[in-house]
């Protein structure tokens, strides 16, 4: 077990570290567990609904008289029933929103911006009678010109999809509008001096497809409003709080008058940290005073819901004949989808993060265009600018005949290293992840003709932010754990093992559930790889409160003062003379006198977490191009992270595992294919290719754990950096085995052979 | 004092100062100094950026302590989503 910081050793258990039972596993494997679909209320309506056919058209009106005369129909409702948002970002939870651009994505308003842009909803007695009062609202269009490429969006003359969307971040400020809502940089150095000096400069234009988080499960709600003003909603989310805050503002309801409960979640890798049915639900709910049930299909999650942006990355880098990085820049243009806010600003600031280059320019452009608002997908932006500069890197090294680690090596980031976005990095393992990849058998094992090996590093910030627990031990001395962030990927064991050894308590008595709103203070949502890592630091402080109390206690029953006891192990001890005349006692023996020393025990842990300590990767891929059809086989690969500190190695090794299987399938299949109507071809997972368990080999995981110094148990975020390393990597292992350069994503059969054809060609000629 | 380092678009509220000298014991104190020498960063202070001091990045810690010495980054807040 690692030295991290001095805790869980020093309570004489190691719990953390170790491969305990996931208390959520029986009910999962069982079918038990209910996720957004399973919640049902008596009475409850079906709601659905209606969405734009257009990817761009005014909405001239829209006529719900026929609808609402159907029988069974109980409430239909559109924009008028939403009031209108002022245009100003104002923090919501811990984010910045701009509530204009909320109510305008939840429901259209002037214009519907995307085909499948909700436009009215309604609930019914029935699924049937909802689908038949949708065909009876009568929308008329002015269908506009639209654009979907970022590129072709960025232009003079495109298809304006906001006329008040002037560009910020340019000097002097545009008179007129345009698609481009943000120009943002970041520099440090001189670039144009560094590229004098360099031996050899490399540029190169990269593409990446729009892609969905690919979750398995659709959005879901279930609203009940109640007479008295009040409203409950169940729903799958990463973030209950921040759904109750956007419900709250988009229907004037008092916070403290919503209720949220997070179900169990299919998976939401950043998707589901913004709101679609929710405030519709309970909008419905309000208007029909039933309760309303709402689950998406999985055309309108792919039509509707959060996919993250297709890019444009130019990336230049100059490096000397020995191979150090002396000058790097790149331009990034990131879709932002109907709304402004693509992760073009963290895509920027990553660019460069993994390596130490004094001279450092990335320029990046938050463009709107006519597809879904993008919503955060793990490392948000991140996957899109370090692929396009490890495909750099690695051309770097074959240039310049050096092995690529040893390439990285020589320039990656270390402590003290002056970040690309500014600060100085503390303790991080970048060098480590690297060393461990070049130890593996993997690196050194032989290769055929058409098979290929690709490496590749990756970097996420991670963040910590607003955390409340509770620890309530139960009169038999088990202990309760209530955490307020949704369990994606592992919350409930990693917590429960930290009480465990807090308290001394073995670990199976320890039961964590997610609490509602109304439960404990405000949680910021499960996402920038925090949960664990601030969650276990609000163990740690609620656990504090309970040793000290059970001290408190112990000095009043022993008639002792408090530097005569001590809490350890478990048990509050008495020091001194004070041990040969009364025995310690552990947690479940105050547990068992609680009412009779002061009553309940417990505490609550209530902070908001700094210190997350940044995550760098390296992964290690072999693939094999077959030449006959273009198909890419994944034959092997390897993960190293540094997780600061595994509180539960399988769950990070799952982490590190899921990051790659979803970046693999964002190097070679999946894309957002458009029509020339700017309609979505692929809705849906026969046509829009992710990889399942037959298309991909075991990954292997390798933990490095350099301690953040920041977390008692040394823990970094771990969630988000494993997607950013593969699309590099396969790029990388697609070079090697084909001996071309791929610089659109995804890779898929088609434009590979396409590219091997052209490739022969080119040799015959 | 600090001295305290303004990244990316930041220069353009401060008329091009990117790099500045500011008597700040606090994120807070340093909040008030800087809105006060620069009036149009002040909507941005303490809801939008993220304060790096000596190397950690600290988001919504207003009581955060500065030393007389320390290097200050001024950056983009990092969010775990981006909405809406």
């Amino acid at each position: 077990m690692a030295e991290t910081n001095g805790h869980s050793q020093a309570n004489g258990q190691h719990v953390v570290g170790t491969r305990t039972v996931r208390p959520d596993g029986m009910d999962k494997v069982t079918g038990r567990a209910r996720f957004g679909a399973d919640f049902n209320l008596p009475g409850q309506l079906i709601g659905r609904v209606l969405r734009s056919p257009h990817p761009h058209a005014r909405i001239v009106s829209i006529d719900t008289s026929k609808a609402e005369a159907l029988p069974g129909v109980k409430a239909v409702i559109t924009r008028d029933d939403f009031g209108d948002q002022p245009s100003e970002f104002i923090p919501a939870g811990e984010m910045m929103m701009n509530y204009k651009d909320v109510v305008r994505n939840v429901m259209a308003r002037e214009k519907a911006l995307y085909e499948g842009h909700a436009v009215a909803a309604v609930a019914a007695t029935s699924t049937a009678i909802a689908r038949r009062a949708l065909k009876l609202i009568e929308v008329k269009y002015e269908v506009l010109p639209h654009v979907i490429d970022v590129v072709e969006a960025m232009q003079p003359g495109a298809p304006l999809l906001h006329d008040d969307l002037f560009t910020a971040g340019v000097e002097p400020k545009p008179e007129k509008p345009s698609n481009i809502a943000k120009r943002v940089e970041i520099k440090q150095g001189d670039v144009e001096a560094g590229f004098k000096t360099a031996d050899i400069i490399i540029e190169r234009e990269f593409k990446t497809a729009p892609v969905h988080q690919g979750y398995i499960e659709p959005h879901a709600a279930l609203a009940s409003f109640s007479e008295d003003g009040s409203a409950e909603l169940w729903t799958t989310t990463q973030g209950h709080y921040i759904v109750r805050a956007h419900c709250a503002r988009l229907l004037g309801l008092d916070m403290g008058k919503v209720r949220v409960t997070a179900t169990e979640i299919g998976g939401g890798f950043g998707g589901k940290t913004v709101v679609y049915l929710e405030p519709l639900a309970i909008a419905l709910s309000k208007k029909a005073k039933r309760p309303v049930k709402m689950v998406m299909s999985r055309e309108e999650v792919f039509k509707s819901s959060g996919p993250t942006s297709g890019a444009t990355v130019r990336v230049k880098m100059g490096a000397t004949k020995s191979g150090k990085f002396v000058a790097a820049f790149a331009e990034l243009k990131y879709q932002a989808g109907a709304f402004q806010g693509s992760p073009v600003q963290p895509g920027v600031m990553c660019a460069y993060a993994p390596y130490d280059i004094e001279n450092v320019h990335v320029i990046g452009y938050d463009v709107v265009s006519n597809r879904p608002k993008v919503a955060a997908y793990r490392a948000p932006g991140a996957p899109i600018s370090e692929y396009a500069v490890e495909s750099v890197v690695d051309e770097i090294a074959k240039k310049l005949d050096i092995d690529p680690i040893d390439l990285r090596m020589q320039n990656a980031a270390h402590e003290g290293t002056k970040a690309a976005y500014g600060p100085k990095f503390g303790p991080i393992g970048l060098e480590e992840t690297l060393n461990a990849i070049k130890k593996t058998e993997h690196w050194n094992a032989p290769l055929r003709k058409w098979q290929g090996r690709g490496v590749a590093s990756g970097f996420w910030f991670n963040i910590g932010g607003e955390t409340c627990v509770s620890l309530t031990v139960n009169e038999d001395g088990t202990v309760s754990l209530m955490a307020g962030t949704p369990d994606i990927g592992g919350l409930r064991a990693s917590l429960a093992a930290v009480a465990a050894d807090e308290l001394g308590v073995p670990y199976d008595k320890v039961r964590p559930i997610i609490g509602d709103t109304g439960s404990l203070g405000f949680n910021f949502l499960t996402g920038g790889s925090r949960s664990a890592f601030s969650g276990s630091m609000a163990i740690v402080e609620a656990a504090k409160l309970i040793k000290a109390d059970l001290c408190a206690r112990a000095c009043k029953l022993w008639e002792a003062k408090p530097d005569q006891v001590e809490f350890s192990e478990g048990h509050v001890r008495p020091l001194g003379a004070l041990a040969e005349k009364v025995k310690p006692m552990s947690v479940a023996d105050f547990a068992k006198v609680a009412g009779k020393t002061g009553g309940p025990i417990g505490g609550l842990g209530r902070i908001n977490a700094q210190g997350a300590g940044p995550s760098f990767g390296t992964h290690l891929v072999d693939l094999e191009v077959d030449p006959e059809t273009g198909r890419t086989t994944i034959l092997r690969y390897t993960v190293a992270q540094d997780a600061g500190r595994a509180l539960h190695p399988a769950y990070v090794e799952g982490q590190y595992q899921g990051g790659a299987v979803q970046g693999i399938g964002w190097a070679l299949n999946e894309e957002y294919v458009y029509g020339a109507d700017g309609k979505l071809q692929n809705a849906g997972f026969l046509d829009y290719r992710m990889p399942v368990a037959s298309d991909v080999p075991m990954i292997d995981a390798i933990l490095v754990e350099v301690a953040n110094p920041k977390h008692p148990y040394g823990v970094r975020g771990v969630g988000e950096t494993p997607i950013v390393p593969p699309l590099g990597a396969i790029a990388n292992a697609m070079e090697a085995a084909t001996g071309i350069r791929f610089t659109e994503l995804p890779m898929s059969p088609p434009k590979v052979l396409k590219a091997l054809k052209e490739k022969e060609k080119a040799a015959k000629a | 004092m600090a001295r305290v380092v303004l990244i990316g678009n930041l220069a353009q509220l401060t008329g091009g100062v990117a790099e500045l000298e500011v008597p700040a014991a606090s994120v807070k104190q340093l909040f008030e100094r800087l809105a006060e020498l620069h009036p149009a960063l002040a909507p941005h202070l303490e809801d939008g950026l993220a304060v790096a001091i000596d190397g950690q990045i600290y988001q919504d810690s207003l009581l955060e302590p500065i030393g007389e010495r320390s290097e200050v980054y001024l950056l983009p807040k990092i969010a775990g989503g981006v909405g809406p």
